[in-house]
């Protein structure tokens, strides 16, 4: 780790001041990844603006019922949030179902969204990496990648994004508004990373030195009845290897409204529109559900030793979704 | 030797179980590796450096954190309890006290961050926070039974790779189960 | 000035009662201090740079930039290290690993091997100087994939005889009724003790010492002193609290640099492993291919069994994994035959590893004999019973004591296995399929020579002093029991020191054989200074010590199969969507001997079980197959066990007592990991009706086997 000088920022235009300053400047949330990054030297920042201490720790109710969630509230305070938890419970169940307890109490609601992934060759520095070292190769297509995508991957990178959060957020249409030099921005979070294509490295459209300032949830009555479910290699505190968000509103047997997200299958979190279509307007049933998840995953491209994931996200959508239906009728 | 004050150190007050040090810290230097290195305050354990094992698990404020991916400085102005700062003089919390009677260990290296999680696991439960194990999160009028599913869920951030899971669980339970007789004790002393 | 006489409370009382441990309010409070946590003014740290070659000579190592950063101190590699004497058999029978003998020559053998260490005034200068250092290799082709025919294995003995055979073994699985043929295979698997390797290397007038975490201070001593041409007496290593070893903590590149750094700076240096660096510098598991083939009479008698077993090495050291080596001890059969080979990659030096040869050998073994008795329509606790050797299988020696079909009978009536519907894949609870299965256990009961000093203090106290080591085991407790009885007095009146070289030779902890060496020791001086006390009562202000050696005592002992015994018992639940695998609840019977600390041994048994259940569904440690190079390793990407995946796990004894032992101890260290993998792959089967061969039993396998694309042209049958 090299020498780096260290800043707190007290309010947000200073903040990004501060980090417009330096070009190897980096922002420190809860340093749950930034910090362990810095150990194995993927990042090598010369300046950490520390922005914790900003005003951005609050959950607020908005106008129209939604949610407007602070950059800094910590993963623990999000998940405990009784309106979270009434409103959104798909969020509070992704938010308990990633890391531990210690981490969330230190991770941001931010900092959890601009995480970096978990792929074992982008964290090894001395080996290649598109996303790490443009152009110098993705070793995972060859190698080890039985936990890597099957959505939207590319030749050049096949890793993907480790939040559990996102994935609940991403179902729910959540807006991420942020302050740069320019001033303020909104857009939405399925807006917020972009294709892999060749550009692995390029992770998210946020303009340069920006920083997330919130996170609003529309409010939508569909999201009281979601559920997030995560299949990991241990019964806890492990990155997933496929996840699901979903929201079904239910009347008189039909779908009126759907909302699913995909986790641990792409280089983000993945919004299932193809399957929310079929959903949508349809009866809830069985066949439903399993051709819902089939047409998500016509565009799969499993590589050899992924191809259990295709399968288990069939499984994992059907299965949720059926829980869902099942418990809304009772 | 301290390093000299520069863009890449600072001078600065840790709050570490009450007592108040000041140190100049390079800015590399974690909170685990100022209370090793340089406060000799060495319950707090190094278990992989990374966040993946809980072993440096620190109280900052009433809630637990790794001290491995917190910086020293950083952590300038909150309070911070170790291990060292469990025990009321020579009383054992309760917490210590179930681990060391119910054996709740084995080689005792992830026990001081067990003890500090646990503590904190009884806390969140009481102030209802849901966990990955709670089978309905919405909010209701009191928190759920802090079952042993409940525990093993809340506590998976500590690895102990002795597999001492089993009396840890009891010790947690015990020390909950006492946590919350003294809650009641003090209520009825209030209210007396 | 006192006497000794015993007080009336004082009886032969303390072993076989419960006791915290003497060190449990040091453990629960922090005040243990570990190898890496001893203040010393004037530290320096160094840090280990390890190769990212896999196969290579070292042709540059650019020290002069890493020398003018802040703080460095020094650079030490293989054109500056002192040459060390490495022609030498250690106590443990072995000659010293060429991983952990750092910087002699520029042969780099596997990725992640010494090549430098950096040594600076802080960890944070030493960590970025480490990570400055540029070396350059020129790079070999290099292989480290185990594969199960290959033409370069070669049958190989370690510890035992690489091959047994009695019997025609075509023959008799020719006239048998029910036959099985399988491959097994377990991956390469990871210590993962919490506290990664440290050590702190200082010259104290003359004398080196070192503080360091290992499992058996005098064993490291005595390493040290041979590679460094030192006098025995002038090296001094202490190891008080272990932070977990499992095989792992012995002589490593940690040690070996710190004295090298100390020597040449003549100042206290601390190397301390990352846990990355421990993956292939800390030995490990050996991934295994095992092929069994079993031949039995409808009633499942064995007519016929073969265990053959392949481990990997490192070119320049050999391990054998020793998995074939189960059979020879838990079943007969008219033809026998077991063979243990090697092969040699261009990967660390593998290492023993919490039941060496029985945890993986097991495996196979077990999940063999489950599906030989659902070939044969037996139950499986009844098909074991059916084989109970009478004596050694490949020996013919008696055993000492052979409890197996104690445990197996215990072990079914707790956990209700006369209720047991044997068809597969019929129970469901919710998303949940569920499913039992058990499997047998043993470990070898052993004991090595040991010394122990046995003072009787002024006071009317004792202190004992013995090279033991207490990893966790409960060793310091267990052990101040045994003296107290041995003493006649209370275990309160009872000091005993641990971890200090200066204590004289001793065995490890290791084998399963610590607690009972160190017994036998501390028992054998015990009765000795009773004797001395009955005749002098009066004690000088130094005490009275008696030392102890056990080694003619125990070469006299007559040969036996000594062995622990155990059975397993275990319910799953798998959910074939999702390929999620739990268990619900565990039972293991053992015949362990006798329990010195009924609080500890069931932690210990617990323990290992608990590392069955992580064996069975969690560990793996991944090589990158194009570069040879490990995959995330750290504990993220290395999945042990934790708190969720372990249920209220229980253990618990048959009476058993080794009649040739002092004290009837057999060791509970091993034991309780033998067979639990098994018996969790055995309950998956019962759940799924599909059988894994193949750990661990991660939801990526559960899933290819249990969601079969149809094959190509089915669709035209």
């Amino acid at each position: 780790m090299k020498e780096f000088d260290y800043r707190r920022a007290h309010d947000v235009t200073g903040a990004v001041a501060l980090l417009a300053a330096d070009p190897d400047a980096r922002f420190l949330g809860g340093g749950t990844n930034l910090v362990d990054l810095m150990k194995s030297g993927v990042e090598r920042p010369a300046l950490l603006v520390d922005v914790t201490e900003l005003p951005l720790d609050r959950v607020e109710s908005t106008a129209d019922g939604g949610l407007r969630i602070g950059a800094t509230v910590t993963n623990s305070d999000l998940a405990a949030h009784p309106e979270v938890r009434r409103r959104y419970p798909a969020l509070t169940q992704a938010v308990l179902a990633g890391a531990s307890g210690q981490l969330r109490n230190m991770a941001t609601v931010g900092g959890n969204l601009l995480q970096r992934t978990r792929c074992g060759y982008f964290s090894d520095v001395s080996g290649p990496c598109n996303k790490r070292v443009p152009g110098s190769g993705c070793p995972a297509v060859t190698g080890e990648h039985h936990n890597h995508a099957v959505l939207g991957a590319s030749d050049h990178c096949v890793a993907v994004h480790p939040s559990d959060m996102g994935v609940a957020l991403t179902a729910f249409d959540a807006q991420v508004a942020y302050e740069s030099l320019d001033g303020p921005g909104e857009m939405p979070l399925t807006d917020l990373y972009l294709p892999v294509g060749d550009t692995p490295h390029r992770e998210t459209a946020l303009p340069p030195g920006a920083l997330i300032t919130h996170i609003t949830l529309p409010a939508a009555p569909v999201t009281a009845n979601s559920r997030y479910r995560k299949v990991r290699e241990r019964a806890s505190y492990a990155f997933a290897i496929g996840s699901v968000a979903a929201a079904l509103d239910i009347e008189d047997g039909r779908l009126r409204a759907a909302r699913l997200a995909l986790g641990a299958v792409a280089s983000r979190p993945w919004r299932a529109r193809a399957a929310e279509a079929v959903l949508t307007g349809a009866p809830a049933t069985g066949a439903t559900f399993a051709a819902a998840a089939d047409a998500e995953l016509a565009v799969a491209r499993p590589l050899p030793d992924n191809g259990y994931k295709v399968t288990l996200m069939r499984n994992l959508m059907v299965s949720v979704l059926t829980e869902l239906a099942e418990g809304d009728a009772r | 030797m301290a390093p000299v004050p520069s863009s890449t150190t600072s001078t600065i007050t840790l709050n570490i179980n009450g007592e108040k040090h000041h140190l100049s810290v390079d800015h590399r230097t974690t909170l685990l590796d100022a209370l090793r290195e340089r406060l000799d305050l060495t319950g707090t354990k190094k278990g992989c450096d990374q966040g993946q094992c809980g072993a440096c698990t620190v109280l900052l404020g009433r809630r637990r954190a790794v001290a491995c991916l917190t910086l020293a400085v950083a952590a300038e102005g909150r309070e911070v309890t170790t291990i060292e700062g469990i025990a009321d003089g020579d009383d054992l919390h309760p917490v210590q006290q179930a681990f060391l009677e119910l054996d709740g260990y084995q080689c005792g290296y992830c026990t001081p961050g067990q003890i500090c999680s646990a503590i904190a696991v009884i806390e969140e439960h009481a102030a209802g926070w849901p966990s990955a194990a709670t089978d309905d999160v919405r909010p209701g009028p009191t928190p759920p039974p802090l079952t042993p599913d409940e525990i093993r869920e809340r506590m998976s951030g500590n690895l102990c790779r002795c597999g001492a899971y089993v009396s840890i669980v009891q010790a947690v339970s015990r020390g909950a189960q006492a946590h919350a007789e003294s809650r009641t004790a003090a209520a009825e002393e209030a209210a007396a | 000035m006192t006497t000794t006489t015993p007080g009336p409370q004082a009886r032969h009382t303390a072993v076989g009662t419960a006791r915290t441990r003497v060190e449990g309010r040091d453990k629960v409070t922090g005040a243990a201090r570990y190898a890496g946590e001893i203040p010393l003014a004037d530290l320096a740290h160094g840090w280990l740079v390890l190769s990212t070659a896999t196969r290579a000579r070292i042709v540059t190592i650019d020290t002069a930039p890493v020398l003018s950063m802040p703080g460095v101190l020094t650079v030490l590699h293989h054109a500056n290290a002192p040459r060390l004497h490495t022609d030498y058999v250690g106590m443990l029978g072995t000659p010293p690993d060429p991983a952990a003998v750092v910087f002699q020559n520029d042969q780099v053998p596997f990725a992640g091997w010494p090549v430098a260490l950096v040594v600076a005034e802080t960890p944070e200068q030493a960590r970025e100087a480490a990570e400055a250092l540029v070396v350059t290799y020129d790079e070999e082709p290099h292989a480290t994939a185990l594969i199960a025919d290959d033409p370069a294995a070669y049958a190989a003995a370690g510890h035992m005889p690489a091959e047994t055979e009695k019997g025609d073994l075509e023959a008799q699985l020719a006239a048998s009724a029910v036959v099985l043929d399988e491959e097994y295979t377990t991956p390469e698997e990871q210590h993962s003790m919490m506290e990664p390797h440290a050590a702190t290397a200082m010259w104290d007038g003359g004398r080196l010492e070192v503080v360091d975490s290992n499992q058996g201070a005098g064993w490291v001593q005595s390493e040290l002193a041979q590679l460094f041409s030192l006098d025995a007496s002038s090296v001094r290593v202490r190891s008080e609290h272990i932070g977990g070893g499992f095989g792992s903590k012995g002589l490593r590149a940690h040690q070996v640099s710190a004295v090298m750094a100390a020597t040449a700076l003549q100042r206290p240096v601390r190397v301390v492993l990352t846990r990355r660096q421990t993956f292939s510098l800390a030995g490990y598991r050996s991934p295994t291919t095992q092929r069994v083939r079993l031949g039995a009479d409808p009633d499942g008698r064995l007519r016929a069994l073969e265990h053959r077993s392949l481990n990997q090495t490192s070119t320049v050291y050999e391990f054998v994994e020793p998995s074939a080596g189960v059979a020879r001890v838990m079943y007969d059969a008219d033809a026998h035959r077991t063979a243990n080979h090697v092969v040699r990659l261009d990967v660390p030096s593998p290492t023993w590893m919490r039941a060496p040869g029985e945890a993986p050998g097991s495996f196979a073994i077990e999940s063999a004999l489950d599906e030989l008795a659902e070939r044969a329509g037996l139950d499986p606790v009844e098909l074991r019973l059916r084989n109970e050797p009478e004596v050694g299988p490949v020996s013919g020696l008696p055993f000492s004591t052979h409890n197996l079909a104690a445990c197996l009978r215990e072990g079914a009536r707790r956990f209700g296995w006369a209720d047991r519907d044997p068809r597969p894949g019929i129970r469901r609870d919710g998303r949940w399929l569920l499913g039992t299965g058990t499997a047998a256990a043993s470990f070898g009961a052993g004991a090595m020579p040991s010394t122990a000093l046995v003072t009787a203090e002024a006071d009317g106290s004792y202190t004992v002093r013995i090279a033991a080591a207490d990893i966790g085991t409960g060793a310091r407790t267990a052990l101040t029991l045994i003296a107290a009885d041995a003493l006649e007095t209370t275990p309160e009146r009872v000091r005993v020191r641990i971890g200090d070289s200066d204590f004289g030779p001793a065995m490890i902890a290791g084998g399963s054989m610590g607690t009972r060496s160190w017994a036998w020791a501390i028992t054998a001086a015990a009765a000795e200074l009773r004797e001395r006390l009955a005749g002098a009562p009066d004690i000088p202000p130094e005490g009275i010590t008696v030392r102890s050696d056990t080694t003619a005592a125990l070469g006299a002992l007559a040969q036996k199969e000594r062995h622990a015994f155990g059975a397993q018992f275990a319910e799953v639940a798998v959910d074939t969507a999702t390929g999620e695998v739990r268990v619900r609840r565990m039972l293991g019977i053992f015949a362990a001997g006798r329990i010195v600390n009924p609080l500890t041994a069931r932690n210990q048994l617990v323990g290992g079980m608990t590392w069955g259940i992580s064996m069975a569904l969690h560990e793996e440690a991944v090589r990158d197959r194009n570069t040879g190079r490990h995959y995330a390793p750290d504990l993220a990407g290395y999945h042990v066990a934790t708190h969720a995946d372990v249920p209220d796990i229980e253990a618990d004894w048959v009476e058993d007592h080794d009649p040739d032992d002092p004290v009837g101890i057999k060791g509970v260290g091993e034991i309780g990991i033998v067979g639990a993998a098994a018996a969790v792959a055995n309950a998956v089967w019962h759940a799924t009706g599909v059988r894994h061969r193949n750990l661990p039993i991660r939801p990526d396998r559960t899933l290819a086997v249990s969601a079969p694309q149809p094959r190509n042209g089915a669709a035209d049958a």
